[in-house]
């Protein structure tokens, strides 16, 4: 129902009455991503009354304005300026320069390219220890024990948690990814079940919970040298904890799901495990384990023709930018060669992943451990899918593997 | 045209085409030419897309920000006074025939 005069009626925008967070939709995107870029650079979803750009060039374009599509509004479909948000807001994600410019500066110092050669050996032999353990068991189901175990054994270690208690993780961050999401029922569940996990993230995002040296207690420190405030150092913590665990689940998942559907890749990887982190950075162009965020404008603006007005929602299908034919050569195809930068699934411009040092320095030792030890990964039974509202990846892979 | 020269660890050089606005990294990206990686797709959070300036040309650079500085020193091959972030380096006519060499890794 679109009332005339309103601001999707200004230019010639189609209207589409696509639902991206509906179930039919998550279990096959790719037809939809097509007819949302083939519409037009910029698209009308009646649905949730919100526009929506799926070319890698708007994409990139709203992504790299932040002062005319602002965050501080909410990177969902919730307009903060309107309604009261789930949680307290991030203070790195859904914020603005300058207060953006702050937060982010001590993240990226506590997660910087010096500090990843510090991690690589632990994060390296870790990798190695659970192929031994997968090579064991022959058959398993390789999320669970593969794309979650991996990085459960070494992020919340590396952010200094607590032993107890890390099962409230993943439940955790899946809320936080479903909330992105209209008010359907994957968001309204998480939120309606969310009272603990929370109550556990706030606890130990806590100084005094944290164990000296890891990525936490290192934030916290930033607050004596003046960057943070006391009150600001826990939800900098949160943030780790929200987009640290899950979205690398997510994105080991989709390179080994890439790896035992394409054989021939596999066998590249074999022959040279050095194309191991460009093997991971392609599944994450290519399944885009974050597959939207959202965008509110702040001011009217005009992008490729279209007038949009202020305090309107833009959705950015990163996954589909990922695979707009009009950037990538052949781009439906998982090539471990490809030259992958300028994708979109870490994002770009100033909130671009800053965990993405950590993302790639996963995916690299955990592909490498896998091509140096593995001859062959099957697929072994029907792989199920997990419904989240901004994440996409499996719930359960089972395969069987033959060593080396 | 104005171009860029790289030079690559073993020696060899190639002369990349370039124009204003446009950065060395993404110069030398849309070659094809190996020896830059540019994970981040320029957004000075990577640090692969590290070269060594011609001293010659070093001093025509603009200053490096405090973010540029931070990552250089998490390179994968050893920083030198040199050192430099190619996507920061945007083309002006000035640096008309620049030279550049590229590290041994990236990563
Ligand atoms: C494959 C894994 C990952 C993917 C696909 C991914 C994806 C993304 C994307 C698309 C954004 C941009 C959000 C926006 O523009 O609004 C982002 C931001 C962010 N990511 Fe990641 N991420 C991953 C891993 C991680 C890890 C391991 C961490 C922490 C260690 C992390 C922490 C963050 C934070 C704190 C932000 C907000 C940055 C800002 O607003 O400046 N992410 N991520
Ligand atoms: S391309 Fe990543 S820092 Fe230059």
């Amino acid at each position: 129902m679109t009332v005339s005069g309103s601001p999707a009626d200004s230019a010639s925008v189609p209207h589409l009455d696509v639902d991206p967070f509906d179930m039919k939709f998550f279990a096959d995107p790719y037809p939809t991503h097509q007819r949302l870029r083939e519409a037009g650079p910029v698209v009308y979803l009646d649905k949730w009354n919100v526009y929506g750009v799926a070319r890698y060039a708007e994409v990139h374009a709203v992504l790299n304005d932040p002062a005319t599509f602002c965050s501080s509004r909410g990177v969902g479909l919730s307009d903060f300026k309107k309604e009261t948000p789930w949680r307290p807001p991030s203070i790195i994600l859904e914020a603005d320069p300058p207060a953006h410019t702050r937060t982010r500066a001590v993240l990226s110092k506590v997660l910087s390219p010096t500090v990843m050669k510090q991690v690589r050996d632990r994060f390296a032999a870790a990798a190695e220890e659970r192929v031994d353990a997968l090579l064991d068991k022959r058959s398993f189901d390789a999320i669970t024990d593969l794309a979650e175990a991996y990085p459960l054994s070494i992020f919340p270690d590396a952010l200094g948690l607590k032993a107890e208690g890390r099962e409230h993780l993943i439940p955790y961050a899946s809320v936080v990814f479903n909330a992105f999401g209209p008010p359907n029922e994957l968001r309204q569940e998480a939120i309606a079940r969310s009272a603990p996990h929370q109550a556990y993230v706030a606890e130990q995002c806590q100084r005094d919970n944290l164990a000296p040296g890891g990525f936490g207690a290192c934030i916290h420190a930033r607050v004596d040298e003046g960057e943070i405030t006391a009150t600001e150092a826990p939800l900098l913590v949160r943030s780790l904890l929200s987009a640290g665990l899950d979205t690398t689940v997510n994105g080991i998942g989709a390179a080994v799901y890439c790896l035992a559907r394409f054989p021939d890749q596999w066998q590249r990887l074999r022959d040279d495990p050095t194309l191991a982190r460009n093997a991971f950075e392609e599944a994450v162009r290519f399944e885009s384990p974050v597959q939207t965020f959202f965008r509110t404008t702040t001011r009217e603006v005009e992008l490729a023709g279209v007038g949009i007005g202020e305090g309107e929602k833009v959705l950015m299908f990163l996954a589909a930018a990922n695979r707009d034919p009009r950037r990538w050569d052949k781009p439906d195809s998982y090539d471990i060669t490809r030259r992958t930068s300028g994708h979109v699934g870490f994002g770009s411009g100033i909130h671009m992943c800053v965990g993405q040092l950590v993302a790639r320095l996963e995916g690299e030792v955990m592909l490498t451990a896998l091509a140096r030890r593995i001859a062959k990964i099957e697929i072994t039974g029907e792989p199920k899918r997990r419904f989240n509202n901004t994440l996409r990846g499996l719930d359960s892979l089972p395969v069987t593997i033959t060593p080396a | 045209m104005p171009a860029i020269i790289f030079i690559h660890s073993d020696g060899k050089s190639d002369r990349v085409e370039t124009g204003e606005g446009e950065s060395a990294m993404q110069a030398a990206t849309r070659h094809g030419l190996d020896g830059i990686l540019a994970e981040c797709g320029g957004n000075a959070m990577c640090a692969t897309c590290h070269v060594y300036v011609d001293a010659s040309w070093l001093a025509r650079l603009p200053d490096m920000a405090d973010d540029e500085d931070a990552l250089l020193d998490g390179t994968a091959s050893e920083r030198r006074p040199t050192s430099r972030l190619s996507c920061q380096i945007k083309f002006t006519p000035e640096l008309d025939g620049l030279v550049v060499k590229l590290p041994e890794r990236q990563v």
